[in-house]
């Protein structure tokens, strides 16, 4: 905006101004209406929603799913847009660390003095493009839940060797289910398609101790399983036992 | 006698009192009662001057057409203050102990504190709804232009107060310190750790060390309860300040043709 515009503003708005009417009560009113709006609306969700307060905390467990709250899922299902691990970084700070300054910025780039929504395409395009970008990664970041439950057929070369394999087997099938890696990789049909690498035939590329090493000392964002390791070592190794016997069926 | 001269609200003619009838100086209770407002307010004026600055605030004027979508923002500030009200109320049973308070006192508020869950509720749910208002006022100022000239500082801190409130909801989330708090928020940590130069530090920071230990409750606490709220309270005041001081913005479609050579004077 040059002067000249700067000043056909200024006049033009204290012109509005001196049509409008005062803060107090004509404002005032609709404003305090508002928040008996938005204090029902806060009551009423704590009665019907309550506060749930789930089991204690504790390092050592493996029933965890580590869920953001609900208005950081898009940023949460951003990482599972942008895969590649070299990308990871971009995905977690980049891309909103960008969209944060550009929002800082937006006054000093969009320099028009027009403000009619219509008469601003490009503004009132990419604005509702990001709602609707934020709106589908929300959704699709709810609708991916929490899944705690593997569903795949035991393999024959597992039942094969008897009783004892198969039961650790499910066991750390169950440990792994319950440890929320699902939220985060894919085995077979289950869990999320990303941040975390696909897990379906993880053993066709990395050794079972390799595997161990990767959850003790994993890259982040994915949790440590030192402490699993350490308290639970049998829940650990069956954990391992499961994962290292993910192969491509031949 | 009082000699303050509050304003008077616009009221329709037909309820303005009529003026005193002449020669008639004594005072019934009546208006002894209806003068110790007045004096009350003007023995605290007369210490502060406070009655300028409150009539600067309240008997602006607001631009014609402003519609309910200008009520987004006191929306959000009253969401903020049911925050900080109900917040209160909590951190009165708050321990900040992750090895054995957190959690237990967390539950003795659910379960022992009358209107405990209540009151927690209402925290858990404000932290929602306040995120949903202040993007919605946050829409409202993009779609109406209203971040241009002369305004742009006014937007720059709202952007700081959206990033404020997110913070909170951040850090708010680990303090019940149950499973889905204390997992969600190692990840949250560990993306944190992900970002170039700053990230391994910013983590380092928010958890008090290398690894999740007992000082990073206390850490998250602390942010979450006096160096954030403090934080957004300043910048509100400043908002609120700066949003007096330029006006709130008409809807851009309203224009000021038909004004008249009256409205020009007053103006």
């Amino acid at each position: 905006m040059n002067k000249q515009e700067k000043e056909q503003y200024l006049r033009e708005y204290s012109v509005l101004k001196a049509q409008g009417k005062p803060f107090f009560p004509y404002a005032v009113a609709k404003d305090a209406l508002m928040a008996c709006v938005v204090m029902l609306a806060i009551i009423l969700m704590s009665l019907i929603l309550g506060a749930e307060l789930g089991p204690k905390a504790d390092p050592t467990t493996t029933t965890y799913t580590p869920r953001p709250e609900w208005y950081f899922f898009f940023l949460f299902e951003l990482l599972k847009v942008i895969k590649p691990p070299e990308l990871v970084p971009l995905a977690t700070i980049g891309v909103p660390t960008i969209c944060m300054i550009l929002l800082f910025l937006l006054p000093f780039y969009d320099r028009s003095p027009e403000r009619r929504p219509e008469k601003r395409p490009i503004a009132t395009t990419a604005g509702i493009f990001t709602i609707c970008a934020m709106g589908l990664l929300t959704y699709l970041g709810a609708e991916a839940g929490a899944p705690t439950r593997i569903e795949m057929e035991t393999p024959e070369r597992i039942s094969a060797q008897g009783g004892a394999m198969v039961e650790q087997y499910e066991a750390g099938k169950l440990v792994v289910a319950q440890s929320g890696c699902l939220a985060c990789h894919k085995i077979a049909e289950n869990g999320n398609d990303g941040p975390g690498p696909e897990l379906t035939d993880i053993a066709d590329r990395l050794p079972a101790q390799a595997i161990a090493q990767t959850l003790v000392n994993p890259t982040s964002p994915m949790p440590s399983f030192r402490s699993l390791q350490e308290k639970e070592p049998e829940k650990f190794r069956n954990m391992v036992m499961f994962l290292g016997q993910l192969k491509k069926d031949e | 006698m009082p000699k303050l001269k509050l304003p008077l609200p616009p009221i329709p003619d037909k309820v303005v009192p009529l003026p005193k009838r002449p020669g008639q100086p004594k005072q019934g209770p009546v208006d002894l009662a209806k003068e110790a407002g007045i004096s009350a307010v003007d023995w605290v004026d007369e210490r502060t001057s406070l009655s300028g600055a409150a009539r600067w605030m309240m008997f602006r004027k607001v631009p014609k057409g402003t519609n309910w979508f200008y009520t987004l923002g006191s929306a959000t500030m009253f969401a903020f203050l049911s925050q900080a009200v109900t917040g209160v109320f909590l951190a009165m049973y708050y321990r900040p102990d992750a090895a054995s308070g957190a959690y237990e006192s967390m539950r003795y508020v659910n379960d022992e504190v009358f209107l405990g869950e209540f009151v927690h509720g209402m925290h858990k749910w404000g932290s929602s709804v306040m995120v949903i208002l202040i993007f919605l006022h946050m829409a409202r100022t993009f779609f109406f232009g209203a971040y241009k000239y002369p305004r742009e500082l006014n937007w720059v801190i709202g952007v700081v107060l959206l990033i404020l409130t997110m913070t909170m909801s951040f850090t708010g989330y680990l303090l019940p310190f149950d499973q889905r708090s204390y997992w969600a928020t190692i990840v949250g940590v560990n993306i944190n750790g992900t970002g170039p130069l700053v990230g391994p530090f910013l983590s380092d920071f928010l958890r008090g060390g290398p690894e999740f230990g007992a000082t990073t409750l206390s850490r998250f606490y602390a942010i979450h309860m006096l160096l954030v709220p403090g934080l957004l309270g300043a910048l509100i005041g400043f908002h609120l300040y700066l949003v007096a001081k330029l006006g709130t913005t008409a809807p851009p479609w309203v224009s000021a043709e038909k004004y008249t050579k009256k409205d020009e004077e007053q103006a």
